[in-house]
């Protein structure tokens, strides 16, 4: 890792960009390209603004600049025992810290140990009047002021530019394995309710279609006795099979057809889809790779109590732009993102409709 | 002008009060000095004032129209849950209407199988577990004033309790909202999943204060209770020393459901008020609950004990029995109560810091205590660094209020200075509305202001509070340092 403090010349760019009202993009390690719409605009290049400020591993706390590396990132914590415990994807080598926050990306463990927003402490931004604001801490309980960092996380870039993230971190989990049933699919799904309501240590789960694989995690013991409880084989390779779930590399993904991402009421039933489907978080996360046009997928999560993504264009869909990618939002949901849009960035300059052609 | 005024304001309150007639019943609208009365204050009792009226409906339109109603004529309107902020967040405006949610009360809904509540905001912290405890759940977060506290209130404050640092806060423990905008808009937030989209609102709303919008329903999330709990006591003879044992069991890897400190002061209050059986020699106790299934708790007990006694504690103490853990809870809940028998007023801080500065912080209150010629004791939130310095005063002597005020306001900014908050979950209100200027720099609050505005562009929700004005500020700057600019220590400038 080459330490590097850009905060100033990142400054700058952004200062002059909204003097002369002429939009950036916003990029850091690039291995979120896929997500959202493409933005023209010249590129404000984050990833050399890089170094972990502080870690404490006895508070609980790291701090980083955005464009550190996750690798670099989830090395140092695993030295110390300690984790990112949401998980998160990286979709690629170069995946940054700020990427990850700015997206809000949480892998299997999320429906166990919670999302990105639910780890971050603070952030440095520079918002889009170029200037440079420090909101939150390093302190794991702080109300002082609106909670800004937690806004900006999965804004995409659209509120801000990330400089610095503080992050609560996780001990590593002193035991997991990774249980096997081979069961129908509302079988798996009642399980997975089923379990959740009880006090067990899962902290992953996944169903192909075909086999539910769960992935228990805490003292031996603890493991070992919930192990007995559920039942099911031993999954070799456990650590990357769920790395392969994380980040997409399972047979699942692959194929030209575009890929849905619906996060929905966990207890919804099996979705009317003839496509495939593979489920993660307890029911809560499902992967779908359709045809289908943007419109029943928005209808299908919406009747779910959630919401669709077009997470990863087809082919096709990529050279047929615009479409809407994200959910819908009402009206006046719309209007109160426009509100905070224009509080952050008046001239509208950073990431403009990566997420919403409003935004 | 006096007169002016007054008449202006007699005109608009009756006119007021005959426009809202039109939307509530009459028991739900109060404007006699009597009546009134109950509501010009919050826990933070120093700060009274009476609003013009106080509004109780029960239903959304109703709170609708009256927000409408409010906007029209540029009046002001201050939510209230259960009063039971320490902030003065819920503080009346001199020509506001109040508006209480207390008959927003009913828990609407439980979904076993989600494991959500969808409740009103009026609704008490404990009555959700309370009422989702035949199913087996419970609802994470539980302020020591739970049995009266207001969900409601816990969101607009994102409260914690003992258990949040494994649990986390309100922001971690709700899914859904449904918020009224100054535009008497109803808009919902987050979604039946586990995220939604667009911005993360729901983060913004939770700890906004009232400032935003007025909570009209929340969808909470449950958890399976745990198999077992248990609890620890261990003594020490040393405050840093209890510190370190902190430091070493989370190092072991080892999150504990709960872990609470208090320093001799408050052991002794405690123990004299219920008879925990508390070591009053102890210089500091830790209370460590663990909870979990049966293996993990036995396993992480063991572990536990043998840190606290290589960290230099004097006594560890398991409970027995589950009567016994609630024996050891009880002076730990009662430490407020407790202290406040010591003396007959006390002032309860709530200011965090990176644990590391413990010591530090410890030792220059123990200086400013001195300086300042009042007591303090401290109960702590020690796992998350969560500090509760309870100063004891005397109102009735002329001059201590605003001595305790300012010792408080150092005890806050020594908190800032050691990269710590200023408010680790009762809030900014009222009451620490000065030290945000010395947490935050200028354009920070200007951002803030923006994010008010994208909201309520007229500033009629909850004014005055949370955030100061750069006018305020540069008045209290003139006085003060900023973002410890001025080197440490502090106590030269007295
Ligand atoms: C003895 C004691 C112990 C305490 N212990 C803790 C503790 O352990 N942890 C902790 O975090 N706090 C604690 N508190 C503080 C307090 O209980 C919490 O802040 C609580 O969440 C306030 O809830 P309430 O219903 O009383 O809100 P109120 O005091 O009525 O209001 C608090 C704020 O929320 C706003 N508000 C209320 N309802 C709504 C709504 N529906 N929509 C929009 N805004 C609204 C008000 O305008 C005000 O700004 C304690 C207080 C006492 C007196």
């Amino acid at each position: 890792m080459k330490e590097q403090d850009l905060s100033q010349a990142l400054q700058v760019q952004v200062q002059t960009a909204n003097e002369n009202k002429s939009p950036l993009q916003i990029r850091a390690g690039h291995s979120k390209a896929f997500l959202g719409h493409t933005v023209n605009a010249d590129i404000l290049d984050v990833s050399p603004h890089q170094g972990i400020i502080n870690y404490e591993p006895t508070e609980l706390v790291l701090t980083a600049r955005s464009g550190t590396l996750l690798s670099d990132i989830e090395i140092a914590l695993a030295a110390q025992n300690q984790m990112l415990a949401f998980e998160p994807p990286h979709f690629g080598d170069s995946a940054t810290l700020g990427g990850s926050i700015a997206c809000n990306l949480s892998g299997p463990r999320r429906a166990y140990a919670g999302a990105a927003r639910d780890y971050v402490l603070g952030t440095r931004l520079i918002n889009g009047k170029g200037e440079d604001l420090h909101f939150g801490g390093e302190v794991m309980k702080n109300v002082a002021g609106y909670d800004v960092s937690r806004l900006v996380t999965g804004a995409m870039g659209t509120l801000g530019v990330l400089l610095e993230i503080s992050l609560k971190v996780l001990p590593l989990p002193e035991f997991e394995t990774t249980l096997v049933q081979t069961v129908d699919t509302t079988t798996a799904l009642d399980k997975l309710h089923d379990w959740a309501l009880q006090p067990l240590p899962i902290s992953a789960s996944c169903f192909d279609g075909d086999q539910l694989m769960i992935r228990l995690s805490g003292a031996p013991t603890a493991v070992r006795a919930a192990t007995q409880k559920l039942g099911g084989e031993t999954l070799e390779n456990a650590g990357e099979f769920w790395r392969s779930i994380r980040e997409q590399r399972h047979e699942f993904f692959a194929g030209d057809k575009p890929l849905w991402r619906l996060s929905i009421a966990s207890t919804t039933p099996p979705l009317k889809v003839a496509d495939k489907v593979l489920y993660e978080w307890g029911g809560a996360l499902r992967w779908i790779k359709t045809d289908l046009p943007t419109q029943a997928m928005q209808h299908m999560a919406l009747t779910a109590g959630g919401h669709a993504t077009l997470f990863r264009p087809g082919q096709v869909q990529a050279q047929q732009q615009p479409q809407e990618i994200f959910q819908t939002l009402p009206d006046g949901l719309m209007q109160l993102h426009k509100n905070i849009k224009r509080a952050f960035d008046p001239n509208g300059i950073l990431n403009p409709g990566r997420v919403y052609p409003e935004l | 002008m006096q007169t002016s005024k007054h008449n202006q304001t007699a005109i608009q309150r009756s006119t007021l009060i005959d426009a809202l007639r039109t939307i509530l019943v009459d028991d739900a609208i109060l404007f006699e000095q009597e009546d009134l009365k109950p509501y010009e204050c919050d826990g933070l009792s120093a700060y009274r004032q009476l609003p013009l009226v106080v509004v109780l409906p029960e239903t959304i339109p109703q709170v609708q129209a009256i927000v409408k109603l409010c906007q029209q004529h540029e009046i002001p309107v201050v939510a209230r849950g259960a009063g039971t902020g320490l902030s003065g967040g819920a503080l009346p405006h001199s020509e506001g209407v109040l508006l209480s949610l207390a008959r927003f009360n009913q828990i609407l809904d439980i979904n076993v199988q989600q494991r959500t509540a969808r409740v009103q905001p009026g609704v008490r912290n404990l009555a959700i577990s309370e009422a989702a405890k035949k199913f087996g759940l419970y609802y994470a977060p539980d302020p020591s004033s739970q049995i009266a506290c207001s969900i409601g209130g816990n969101v607009a404050e994102n409260s914690g309790g003992v258990h949040c640092l494994k649990y986390g806060l309100t922001v971690h423990n709700i899914q859904q909202l449904k918020i009224i905008t100054i535009d008497g808009e109803l808009i919902e937030i987050g979604a039946q999943g586990l995220d939604a989209p667009g911005y993360d609102l729901l983060a913004l709303l939770t700890g906004s204060e009232g400032m935003l919008g007025i909570i009209v329903e929340i969808t909470v999330t449950l958890l399976p209770i745990p198999e077992r709990v248990q609890v620890l006591l261990a003594a020490f003879d040393d405050v840093v020393k209890a510190g370190e044992a902190v430091g070493n069991i989370i190092s072991a890897g080892i999150i504990p459901a709960g872990l609470e400190m208090m320093d001799k002061l408050a052991i002794q209050a405690a123990e004299a008020f219920v008879h925990a059986g508390y070591p009053v020699d102890a210089e500091a106790i830790l209370l460590c609950e663990l909870d979990g299934t049966n293996e993990e708790v036995s396993a992480h007990i063991l572990t536990v004990r043998k840190i606290l006694q290589d960290s230099g504690a004097t006594e560890v103490r398991t409970a027995r029995d589950e009567t016994e853990r609630m024996t050891f809870w009880k002076g730990r809940k009662a430490a407020f109560p407790a202290v406040g028998r010591l003396s007959p007023d006390y002032y309860c801080m709530d200011g965090t810091i990176p644990r590391k500065h413990l010591p530090r912080v410890l030792k220059t209150m123990a200086d400013l205590s001195k300086a300042y010629g009042l007591p303090v004791a401290n109960v702590f939130h020690a796992g998350d660094g969560n500090l509760h310095p309870l100063i004891l005063y005397d109102a009735n002597k002329p001059g201590e209020l605003e001595r305790t005020e300012a010792f408080g306001g150092k005890i806050l900014e020594l908190c800032v200075e050691v990269g710590g908050t200023i408010t680790g979950e009762h809030g900014v209100g009222i009451e620490k509305i000065n030290q945000m200027c010395v947490q935050f720099k200028p354009l920070e609050l200007t951002q803030f202001h923006a994010i008010k505005a994208a909201f309520d562009p007229k500033g009629l929700l909850n004014p005055g509070k949370a955030v100061p004005t750069l006018h305020r500020c540069a008045e209290f700057g003139a006085m003060h340092i900023h973002h410890g600019e001025l080197p440490f220590p502090e106590l030269e400038r007295f």
